[in-house]
């Protein structure tokens, strides 16, 4: 199930026998009046990058979004189910959906079909009865409320980065700094993660998207 | 569960630690963690020590396997101090290192153990080296190790500048240790830190409750 579509041979390049995955760093933080998400922009099979501008930062509803790390196909199939599920319940409750409910939805596929698929979701957004709200269901499919969560695989070199920078009741703009500098610094190191910053601000206002481009991102001295 | 297995084969056998080791303005810190684990399960130590000095102002940090590690360090410090009589002078740093290095390298089939080497010498002042698994070796102002290092590679890649004070610098070392061992189950304990300079070498113990505590602690 790991990757290998067939044994081919060793004269074909490795990426026409390995899956397609966003190999990834996803991010996502709560501020008082929404939440600012973040990804880059990698998507790969095996060494080759099939995609250098993907957009990882998936619109759910009007003012819920998804940061999707994992298989590209299982993720994109679970977002198109998510969507529709809620898109269905939104129009028989004539309100706007929950940030919690999307989430359970979520965590109802990955955990179901936790066996077939390989699928990090960050779900994170506004609604009018709890505000900004960040929600991670990672591989498993376990579902837990967090104000700030990272994911992919180059998350892992930024969780210091995070616990140090972060703080509760930062604003909006706080957010996008620490989102932004924290993955430049994975897409760094990662060798599956790079490309360009996209980032996204939720609130009850909207979404406001931006792209940070390579020569724009925020430098460290080792880099 | 396979899945997990697959990552740490993948990645090599580095575990159980977070080491590292930063050049200052005028000095280096070599530090580390204490936990010795076996298999993530159990704790086997709380407080080893893995900063070995191998000369007067030499010191070298083991990650991967220990009994791997303390052989290797035995052999080079036996090694070292008989180049330094014989030179009739202290030992340079990369001496040391190159020592740990022809070790590792000649027997890289048996051996499963990392090395970083700090210290300073009069020919080129405060110096790291690390040396690899398989017998790498590479001269760094500052380097992470072990299994906890995957953690703050964003943090030390962000707040390391060249050509800190000691303060800053320890500063530095003890954040990044202890938000290490904040997310690697297997790093723990206290922080162990050792100070280099060309005065003299200088051992600071942070007990885990005087670490420094970040937002959701």
């Amino acid at each position: 199930r790991f990757g290998q579509l067939s044994s081919g041979s060793d004269m074909a390049p490795d990426w026409t026998m390995k899956e397609v995955s966003t190999g990834t760093t996803i991010m996502a933080v709560e501020y008082d009046g929404g939440v600012v998400i973040g990804a880059d922009s990698r998507t790969t099979t095996g060494a080759y990058i099939a995609n250098r501008v993907t957009d990882k930062l998936t619109p759910i509803h009007d003012r819920i979004f998804c940061c999707r790390s994992g298989s590209a196909a299982d993720t994109q199939a679970i977002a198109d189910v998510v969507t529709y599920q809620l898109g269905f319940h939104s129009i028989e409750l004539d309100e706007a959906p929950l940030v919690q409910t999307a989430a359970n939805l979520f965590k109802a596929s990955c955990y179901r079909y936790r066996e077939e698929l390989m699928a990090g979701i960050i779900v994170a957004g506004w609604d009018k009865r709890r505000g900004g709200q960040v929600y991670t269901v990672p591989v498993g499919g376990m579902l837990v409320r967090q104000p700030v969560s990272v994911g992919g695989s180059g998350s892992t070199y930024i969780y210091g980065y995070m616990d140090s920078n972060y703080k509760p009741n930062m604003t909006k703009d706080q957010c996008l700094r620490l989102v932004s500098g924290a993955l430049s610094l994975a897409m760094e190191r990662d060798g599956s993660s790079g490309g360009v910053v996209r980032l996204a601000a939720i609130s009850e206002t909207g979404v406001d998207r931006q792209v940070i481009l390579g020569n724009q991102l925020p430098k460290w001295s080792t880099a | 569960m396979e899945r997990n297995l697959i990552d740490s084969q993948i990645k090599g056998v580095s575990t159980g630690t977070t080491i590292l080791a930063v050049t200052f303005n005028g000095g280096v810190i070599i530090g580390s963690d204490s936990r010795a684990s076996i298999g993530g399960y159990y704790v086997s130590s709380k407080t080893i020590n893995k900063l070995i000095q191998v000369h007067d102002r030499i010191f070298c940090c083991i990650a991967g396997s220990l009994a791997d590690a303390q052989a290797v360090t035995k052999a080079a410090k036996f090694q070292i101090s008989f180049h330094s009589i014989q030179m009739e002078s202290p030992p340079l740093v990369k001496a040391a290192a190159s020592v740990l290095k022809e070790l590792c390298y000649n027997n890289k089939e048996e051996l499963q153990a990392g090395f970083i080497t700090a210290g300073w010498d009069r020919k080129k002042g405060p110096q790291v080296y690390t040396v690899a698994l398989g017998g790498m070796l590479l001269s760094q102002p500052f380097t992470i190790g072990g299994s906890g290092s995957t953690y703050i590679y964003g943090y030390a890649d962000a707040k390391y500048k060249p050509d800190m004070s000691k303060e800053e610098c320890l500063q530095f070392a003890t954040n990044a240790l202890a938000l290490a061992m904040g997310r690697d189950n297997v790093s723990g304990g206290v922080a162990h830190l050792v100070v280099i300079t060309e005065e003299g070498v200088e051992h600071i113990v942070i007990p885990g409750d005087k670490l420094p505590k970040f937002h959701d602690e």
